[in-house]
């Protein structure tokens, strides 16, 4: 019989091999992403010395308190409502999609329909930020439809509204909002689908069976066990949403998001600690929002 | 006194699939009865239609006396235990039992009221407060079963309620469902694959196969009077002759089914009985099984007869020395049964 020395040696050491396979995971894990987060940390803890341009390397919270003034506050304020509205719109153009894959369509149309939800992705996502540019513009497609519609003064009117409106839909919030609720969708269409296949037909017909009209059997059993779902999927629309700075670039006005804000203070600015405060943020907000959906009971039921 | 469930001519097609064909069915009030059949045979179907949970293609269902073809099912005075149990993983157990009184308003007291009696009634206090998950498949069993019973049902469906359980277990749960059933006084529509659980349990019993029903009647009469070889072979044991094989031994070629236990397994030269039929045979196979033992009989016409003895005094030594030896097998003339024979 031929002899498998190192074979044996890890089969009688099951503890040993499982600690060789771990190790490199655990390491990249460890090194890459925890430690440029405790990096991240740390650096918002220097701070950026105005007169010469360098970053002094000792714990301050001079950044901090530079941080906390009126228009980064500003800018944290305008990036998260962003984030809830794209995350809100994308649960409700999203839930009935995944719902009618993962419960009524057919084998064939649900494959369909996931590679028609998953094609988007595999395309750069800048060229359909862009394209979004093109549709949105005073002399696009969608000005174009609403002109031809006679409908002009309604679009006019949606523009002249505060805040949301402005010259065209391309350099306005509401393209902002389309492009990043556009861009975001599949994110939440997935995880949604994946929730609900897994709920069991005879759960709801148990529901229907005990007395529970459809309405009731959505509300007590379909979006409880769907919630797990939601949560995974506004997670990624929500943190995507709050560390953008393309979309509010080529779609929207001079006001700037997160995004925009690190990437501003990292570059030409070259403050870094600031840069990293601003980073620091959207980790803190998703933190706080994981606490929130446990105490709702999000992940009960998985 | 008006059927609970009437089925006129009811007929479910999936495509070219005819799960449920021209069926015509009565369930009376307070009965506990089966739908027996192999599976793909179309009782679960039946079931279906009758909680409501699918329409029939043809036919007229009525439910205590009104049509129903249409009706959902919640706005059917009937509950179902379901095969998987159905239980909602995102409730405890108390939240899942109430989830019939809660639906319809019943204040909270009330509630808890009856989710402690129904958790008595399935012989489960103090689990309201578990998850599902937490419970083993028979304690959901029993779960399923109260959270159906809650609503006080005229007609409760069980869908292979026991298909999941080990024997012992499910021996038991068949004692305790009888015994609810027969306390409560409602009646159960009970589909299962198990034809000894049909005999124990049921006052009725309907035999499917392929979407049709060969025969409805009571676990005795099905037994002994079955209407077609097809129910005579599902239900018990039973040995089929037909053709050549029945003309030589009855003097007509109409096939009829006889029971393994009504044979009698004499010496070659020992006579019949006055008006018993007989047929001659070598032993072939002999299985020892304790409380009776099992031969298979050839006989000199070429068919084969399994014959079943009581053990009824102490075992002869090998019982496979038996094998070879020449008998004759008699059994009395009413006893074999002509049936229909189509398979």
């Amino acid at each position: 019989m031929r002899r498998r020395p190192i074979a044996s040696f890890l089969f009688l050491h099951p503890r040993l091999t499982l600690a060789l396979l771990i190790l490199p995971p655990l390491l990249w894990i460890g090194v890459v992403y925890l430690g440029s987060i405790g990096t991240l940390v740390v650096q918002s803890l220097f701070r950026l010395d105005d007169f010469t341009g360098m970053v002094v390397r000792e714990f301050t919270f001079e950044t901090w308190r530079r941080f906390f003034t009126g228009a980064n506050l500003d800018i944290v304020r305008r990036t998260v409502a962003m984030a809830a509205c794209v995350t809100l719109a994308a649960v409700a153009l999203a839930f009935p999609v995944a719902y009618y894959m993962a419960r009524c369509a057919t084998a064939r149309l649900r494959a369909f329909l996931m590679l028609a939800v998953l094609l988007p992705l595999w395309s750069s996502y800048l060229v359909r930020v862009y394209a979004w540019k093109l549709i949105l513009a005073k002399e696009g497609v969608v000005s174009w439809v609403f002109d031809r519609a006679g409908l002009a003064g309604i679009l006019d009117g949606v523009l002249d509204l505060p805040l949301i409106g402005g010259p065209s839909l391309s350099v306005s919030w509401i393209g902002t909002f389309l492009a990043f609720t556009y861009v975001w969708l599949p994110y939440m269409i997935l995880p949604i689908e994946a929730a609900l296949e897994k709920v069991p037909e005879s759960l709801l017909e148990a529901s229907s069976d005990l007395g529970a009209r459809p309405r009731e059997t959505f509300r007590r059993v379909v979006l409880p066990l769907a919630f797990p779902g939601i949560v995974a999927g506004s997670i990624f629309t929500f943190s995507l949403t709050l560390g953008d700075f393309v979309v509010p670039g080529v779609l929207g006005n001079s006001s700037l998001f997160i995004g925009q804000a690190v990437l501003a203070h990292q570059g030409t600015a070259g403050n870094i600690p600031l840069a990293a405060a601003f980073t620091v943020v959207p980790m803190a907000i998703m933190g706080v929002y994981l606490l929130a959906a446990r105490r709702a009971g999000a992940f009960e039921a998985l | 006194m008006t059927p609970v469930v009437v089925f006129r001519n009811v007929s479910r097609h999936f495509g070219n699939v005819r799960a449920v064909d021209d069926v015509s069915l009565e369930i009376g009030d307070g009965e506990f009865f089966s739908l027996l059949g192999p599976s793909g045979s179309g009782k679960t179907t039946c079931l279906r239609l009758i909680a409501g949970f699918d329409v029939p293609t043809s036919g007229e269902i009525e439910l205590h006396g009104t049509p129903a073809n249409r009706l959902p099912p919640f706005e059917r005075d009937v509950n179902t235990v379901f095969q998987d149990y159905a239980l909602f993983p995102h409730m405890t157990v108390g939240e899942n039992i109430a989830y019939g009184p809660s639906i319809r308003r019943v204040p909270r007291d009330e509630r808890e009221r009856r989710v402690a009696e129904m958790l008595d009634l399935v012989r489960l206090p103090g689990v309201a407060d578990r998850r599902p998950s937490q419970l083993s498949g028979g304690q959901r069993q029993r779960v399923a079963l109260a959270r159906a019973l809650i609503n006080r049902p005229r007609l409760l469906l069980l869908d292979e309620p026991l298909g999941a359980l080990d024997l012992k277990l499910r021996q038991q749960m068949q004692i305790e469902l009888k015994g609810i059933q027969e306390r409560l006084g409602i009646t159960f529509v009970y589909v299962t694959h198990d034809q000894e659980e049909a005999l124990a349990m049921s006052d009725r019993l309907a035999v499917f196969r392929s979407g049709r029903i060969d025969q409805v009647g009571t676990p005795a009469g099905v037994y002994e009077n079955p209407a077609t070889a097809f129910v005579a072979d599902f239900v018990g044991i039973s040995n089929l002759v037909h053709g050549p094989d029945a003309q030589a031994i009855a003097g007509s070629p109409a096939p009829f089914t006889i029971r393994p236990e009504k044979i009698r397994m004499l010496e070659t030269d020992a006579a019949p009985g006055p008006g018993d039929l007989a047929a001659e045979g070598t032993i072939q196979d002999v299985v020892y099984l304790g409380m009776h033992t099992r031969y298979r009989v050839t006989l000199t016409t070429g068919a084969v007869l399994t014959v079943v003895a009581q053990n009824r005094d102490a075992a002869a030594g090998d019982v496979h020395a038996l094998r070879g030896r020449p008998v004759r097998l008699a059994w009395p003339r009413d006893q074999a049964r002509p049936v229909e024979d189509r398979r």
